[in-house]
């Protein structure tokens, strides 16, 4: 809503020091959302006047008409004479008034004017259009004044181009705030002054004999007012002032019978549509629409209705979607100039309509329609039934004032009962919300200035305004007190706080992990979830494979994105690149967050009442109907993991890199990971770990396809590991210290030639096992093939550390330990000695 | 070597007359200074105080004294040996001192020399920022809790008194979940707030609850400097006996010293929320003009875009109604809430000024912010 300062202060008598800047701070401590004020014509210098054409003479031989005026501007040049103005503007004729702004001011912009020769002649100023005055975008040609303006009259103030406006972002429970009243109002409260209410109206009794209107569905309004206006005279135009008031408001100037309905509906709130008499067809009737009715609203769009649409009708069918848009049939027809007899037609006789609908009906409707009006925006949130009297007999006189009309005595209202709404309020409630004293007659006084009827003692029997459906319950009542005391008067205070039990191992565990792979030398990034087919055909995906079952939108922001991710890997690689396109080539990369995994079965979460807890039952049917969203890491790396330098050559980040990264993430969770190789999508078929805590799989590392790097455009060798972070936590864990021996180590190097296909980690479990508990470590410390491992074969070296914790081992004892060793892992893997 | 002869006379014995041993100490102290290095000083050392050097050699001619002259004599040999051991020993030190000193200046390296071999790693300031304010709510007896980011609209909008016509509710640009028939009707969205955490932990539950809960939420946002669809929220929930909106200042007073510094002013505008009523939105004086930049085009401040306010985000005493969803006595409890933006604290917090730099991982971006905010 936009708040016209000067509009504001018809209504309140603000202190005439006042800016928009106080104004706003103290609707904002009110609660109100002033998101802007602006400064119209903070720039704009005078001298601006009316003046009259007197002479004008077409230029020829120039691309565009060019007109060389003299124009009477009365004694503002100070000579009185004719200021001389050349002009591309065409729609004034010799005798109109006009605006222009003579050399020496300056325009909004700033745009300053000076005297200057051109197309031939001098030009001692401007004639000027609406757009170059900041009064709106309307650049059709200069301003043409009403003939009775004197010529040398001050533009700036006729105008009123000097103004402040608040912008203000009205919350939906504050519907009565898209008026000017309902701004009045608060102003009123927060200065502690009287309103002057602008429903405030004599308005005629309703009668028998006004338009005939039926309403087939109360429920979906419960109220509705007509009354007629006739002789309303098409030439007729809105003043200048109520043209300004809507400019500033944001609503542009259409023809005087819309631009009243416009007015009044930004003065009470109060939606008004004006129909053209004459082609209405019989008595009005509102009711639902039958599905598939046709209605073209009054924007030219054939809209398909739908049975829930509330219509606004007559004998011709429907004439307009009630409470959002009237339609083109019945519309008030803009003036047309017959250019011939100089005669202006257009509606004559008009139905004023202001009328109360069902918020949800509008709403639903709007919504439906993708139709947001300012009507629609008002209902739904909340218009002021009561003000539907005074708005209609508000747009009455002033179509008689201004257009000329005649009321008729006809008055039709037709309205639903409503009971009456009161509220028991404790009268120390406020006081409890708050933390604060506030008293019992604060609390009355505060909501008796927002319009309530308050009686009673320690309990308050309070009658809510017509105006503010909002209030509805006891705690709406004491917001609005404490609102108006101001938040900044309530105390601060610090609630008494049980001890609490800090953070839980899995959240301790979470924050382990970030930061062992931040100490690892990893980056976290966040992607978003968002994807699609292609991101998995980028990874190469079969078919069928489980992580092409996704949840997905119903609006995504990307059509080509509309799935949550099943694997981080996507936005991982995603962010890799990013990087490496802006010249980051030595990558390791991390990301932890949830995934997104359709449950087997597809549930749909039912919609649960709010006046009672669910049951435990329902909660599970709530969460049956959501997916698994299991934790993850996820790493990349590319380039250089550990980088050359002076200190020698460095090393690329291979698919070591990745499975280390697991181990990482496994001793951050204090559980030992098993690696076992793996064939699976997106990795190498030959470099793909699979990871197991025990026996469960909790992930993979590797190197990823060559196919899938090329496909994704990654850098060779690019390797990543994925794992679940929920299956790797084990709550509860707890270190057993061990028992450290001071006895001397006896080390013992055994180099073993196993096939190429035995994994070294069955090797070493061998040798583990077969070595006993004198073992204390085991370190591979070099891997060969070639010739002299054999044909198929490979060499694996290992030093085996022993140590017993009672005693100092004898050279017999540690060589009997590691031959049992070696015999192990012959039985088990083939291994023989290296001769 | 003579034997022991009564008569034989000291003074007779060359060897032993005072000034042939003072001659011999003194070239001993000629030659140890004479040593210019650790090898003249040790050949000078055996040609001194070796077995056949003078002195060495003096002394054994004291057994042949008469027991009457032996002890002046050997007091005699016995200061020269003690005087030249210790000339040896200081100059021993002296050059051992200088030859240190030699090496260590060899073995110098240049200490500026780069040494990026092992790189570093950063967490993203996003969580690092959201482990802090998880810190501060633990460190006054919270709880930290988390729900999952698909969520069930009833959790999400309709037991946060957001019934399915309220306006507010398409207010919030929702995500909404396919349903198993492809409609929009699964009754499953991305959370737009972190609000239904607050919904969980009360069914969970029994009050007294404080807790504190940092998360991703979701809304239909086009990502642009200042918008992203995914961004992050830290929700506060207190559900006590006798709990009103002065505890609710209290705390984010608190929080706000902690999180950015004392002396700054916050201002409390009246604001709607369904969930909560009353309802607040908290601005807080902006910490880098302190309102200076306000309507002075000369100063303009980037933070605050001039306003001399940064909106912090929303908060309020939780609607009764939202207690009864959740299954809280209203007339027992009551409680508050409150919902900050992270991306908008960490573009205040670390003058970040591009929403998208958050988003995009660059490692540049991230690096500077280390393992703590």
């Amino acid at each position: 809503m936009r708040v016209p300062l000067s509009w504001l202060r018809e209504y309140v008598d603000l202190p005439a020091g006042e800016t928009g800047r106080d104004v706003a701070a103290r609707l904002v401590r009110a609660g109100l959302e002033v998101e802007t004020v602006e400064q119209l014509g903070a720039d704009l210098k005078g001298p601006l006047v009316v003046g009259e054409v007197l002479s004008i003479d077409e230029l020829s031989g120039f691309k565009k008409p060019i007109r060389h005026c003299f124009v009477n501007v009365g004694t503002a040049n100070g000579t009185g004479e004719p200021q001389e103005i050349v002009c591309g503007a065409t729609n004034f004729a010799v005798g109109d008034k006009v605006v222009v702004v003579l050399p020496g001011a300056v325009l909004p912009g700033p745009f300053p004017i000076a005297a200057r020769q051109t197309y031939g002649h001098t030009s001692a100023g401007m004639i000027c259009s609406a757009r170059e005055l900041g009064m709106g975008d309307d650049h059709n040609g200069i301003i043409v004044l009403e003939s009775h303006h004197e010529p040398g009259t001050d533009a700036v103030e006729l105008l009123q181009l000097v103004d402040e406006v608040l912008d203000i972002a009205v919350t939906p429970d504050r519907g009565y705030c898209l008026s000017m009243r309902g701004v009045a109002r608060e102003a009123a409260a927060a200065y502690g002054l009287p309103l002057a209410d602008p429903a405030l109206l004599d308005v005629p009794p309703a009668n028998s004999y006004g338009y005939p209107v039926k309403v087939a569905d109360p429920a979906g309004c419960d109220r509705f007012v007509a009354r007629t206006v006739t002789g309303v005279e098409p030439s007729a135009r809105t003043p200048i002032w109520m043209q300004r008031r809507l400019q500033k408001a944001g609503i542009r100037p259409i023809s005087l019978t819309v631009d009243i309905t416009n007015y009044v509906m930004l003065e009470v709130g109060q939606p008004l549509h004006a129909y053209d008499r004459n082609r209405v067809d019989g008595p009005i009737q509102v009711r639902r629409a039958e599905e598939g009715e046709i209605l073209t609203t009054l924007d030219g769009v054939k809209r398909k209705l739908s049975a829930e649409d509330l219509l606004i009708c007559d004998n011709s069918g429907p004439i307009g979607l009630a409470g959002v848009m009237g339609g083109a049939t019945t519309e008030i027809l803009d003036p047309v100039l017959d250019p011939e007899t100089g005669l202006v037609t257009g509606s004559t006789e008009v139905i004023v309509e202001a009328a109360h609908f069902d918020p949800i009906a509008v709403a639903r409707t709007a919504k439906r329609h993708k139709l947001p009006s300012e009507a629609s925006k008002r209902f739904e949130r909340g218009v002021d039934p009561e003000a539907a009297r005074a708005a209609a007999q508000r747009a009455v006189d002033l179509l008689v004032l201004i257009a000329g009309g005649t009321a008729e005595a006809g008055v039709t209202d037709i309205a639903a009962p409503h009971p009456v709404r009161t509220i028991s309020i404790a009268a120390d409630l406020p006081d409890r919300v708050a933390g604060t004293e506030y008293g019992r007659e604060t609390v009355t006084r505060r909501l008796q200035e927002i319009g309530c009827g308050v009686v009673g003692a320690d309990t308050l029997e309070v009658t809510p305004p017509s105006w503010r459906p909002d209030l509805t319950d006891p705690y709406d009542l004491a917001e609005e007190v404490i609102r108006l005391e101001g938040y900044d008067n309530v105390p601060a205070r610090m609630p008494t706080v049980p001890p609490g039990r800090g953070l839980s191992e899995a959240q301790r565990f979470h924050r382990r992990v970030g930061v062992a792979l931040a100490g690892a030398g990893y980056v976290e990034i966040n992607a978003y979830p968002f994807l699609g087919e292609a991101a998995f055909d980028g990874l190469g995906l079969d078919k069928d494979d489980r992580r092409r079952r996704t949840v997905k939108l119903v609006n995504p922001l990307n059509d080509e994105e509309p799935a949550l991710r099943t694997t981080l890997l996507p936005g991982l690689l995603g962010a890799l690149r990013r990087n490496i396109g802006r010249g980051n080539t030595d990558l390791a990369l991390f990301e932890t967050g949830t995934v997104f995994l359709p449950k087997d079965e597809l549930k749909v979460a039912p919609r649960l009442p709010v006046d009672r807890r669910p049951s435990d039952t329902e909660i599970a049917e709530l969460n049956a109907a959501l997916p698994h969203q299991p934790r993850r890491v996820a790493v990349a790396l590319a380039g250089e993991r550990l980088p050359s330098g002076w200190w020698g050559k460095g090393s690329g980040a291979v698919w070591a890199d990745a499975i280390e990264a697991g181990r990482t993430v496994a001793a951050a969770a204090g559980v030992e990971l098993t690696v076992r190789q793996a064939q699976y999508a997106p990795w190498h078929p030959g470099r793909c770990a699979e990871l197991l805590v025990g026996d469960v799989v909790v992930g993979h590392a590797g190197e990823l396809h060559p196919r899938v790097i090329k496909a994704l455009h990654l850098p060779e060798r690019t390797s990543v590991m994925e794992l679940d972070l929920d299956l790797v936590f084990e709550d509860g864990r707890r270190v057993s210290g061990p028992a450290v021996s001071a006895y001397p180590v006896a080390t013992q190097d055994v180099a073993l030639i196993v096939d190429s296909s035995v994994p070294a980690a069955e090797v070493e479990a061998a040798l583990r096992e077969g070595a006993g508990e004198l073992l204390e470590a085991i370190r591979l410390f070099d891997v060969f093939t070639g010739e002299q491992a054999g044909e198929g074969k490979k060499s694996l070296a290992y030093t085996l550390r022993f140590r017993a914790a009672d005693r100092t081992l004898t050279a017999d004892e540690a060589t009997a330990a590691r031959e049992a060793a070696v015999a192990l892992a012959g039985s088990r893997t083939g291994a023989t000695l290296r001769g | 070597m003579s034997a022991p002869n009564k008569s034989y006379d000291p003074v007779e014995v060359e060897a032993l007359k005072p000034e042939v041993v003072e001659q011999a100490r003194d070239e001993a102290f000629a030659a140890f200074a004479a040593a210019a290095s650790l090898e003249e000083l040790k050949q000078a050392k055996v040609a001194h105080t070796g077995d056949r050097s003078p002195l060495a050699l003096a002394n054994r001619e004291i057994g042949a004294l008469p027991p009457h002259a032996k002890a002046a004599a050997g007091k005699l040999i016995g200061q020269a040996r003690g005087a030249v051991n210790q000339a040896l020993a200081k100059r021993q030190t002296e050059l051992e001192a200088e030859r240190d000193a030699r090496v260590l200046v060899e073995e110098a390296v240049d200490v500026t020399l780069p040494y990026d071999r092992v790189p570093r790693g950063a967490r993203h300031p996003l969580t690092t920022l959201a482990e802090r304010i998880e810190d501060t709510f633990v460190a006054m007896g919270y709880e930290v809790a988390s729900g999952p980011e698909v969520e069930a609209e009833w959790l999400n909008f309709d037991a946060l008194n957001l019934h399915q016509d309220h306006p507010a509710r398409s207010m919030q640009d929702t995500f909404f979940v396919q349903a198993p028939d492809g409609s929009a009707d699964s009754g499953v969205v991305m959370r737009t707030q972190t609000s239904p955490v607050q919904i969980r932990t009360m069914l969970d539950r029994r009050p007294p609850l404080y807790a504190v809960s940092p998360g991703r939420v979701y809304r239909t946002d086009e990502l642009d400097a200042t918008h992203t669809p995914v961004f992050r929220q830290v929700e506060a929930i207190a559900v006590d006996e006798g709990i009103t909106f002065a505890d609710l200042k209290g705390t984010i007073e608190a929080l706000v010293e902690k999180l950015i510094g004392t002396g700054l002013e916050l201002r409390w505008r009246p604001s709607y929320f369904p969930f909560t009523e009353p309802s607040a939105e908290i601005d807080l004086q902006c910490f880098v003009c302190r309102g200076a930049s306000v309507g002075n085009p000369d100063r303009p401040c980037r933070t605050c875009s001039s306003e001399g306010w940064i909106e912090l985000g929303g908060c309020g005493v939780v609607n009764p109604r939202v207690l009864v969803a959740a299954g809280v006595d209203p007339d027992r409890y009551s409680g508050f809430a409150f919902g900050l933006g992270l991306e908008r604290i960490l573009m205040n917090r670390h003058n970040v000024a591009d929403m998208r730099d958050m988003v995009e991982g660059d490692v540049r971006f991230t690096l500077p912010f280390g393992m703590e905010i």
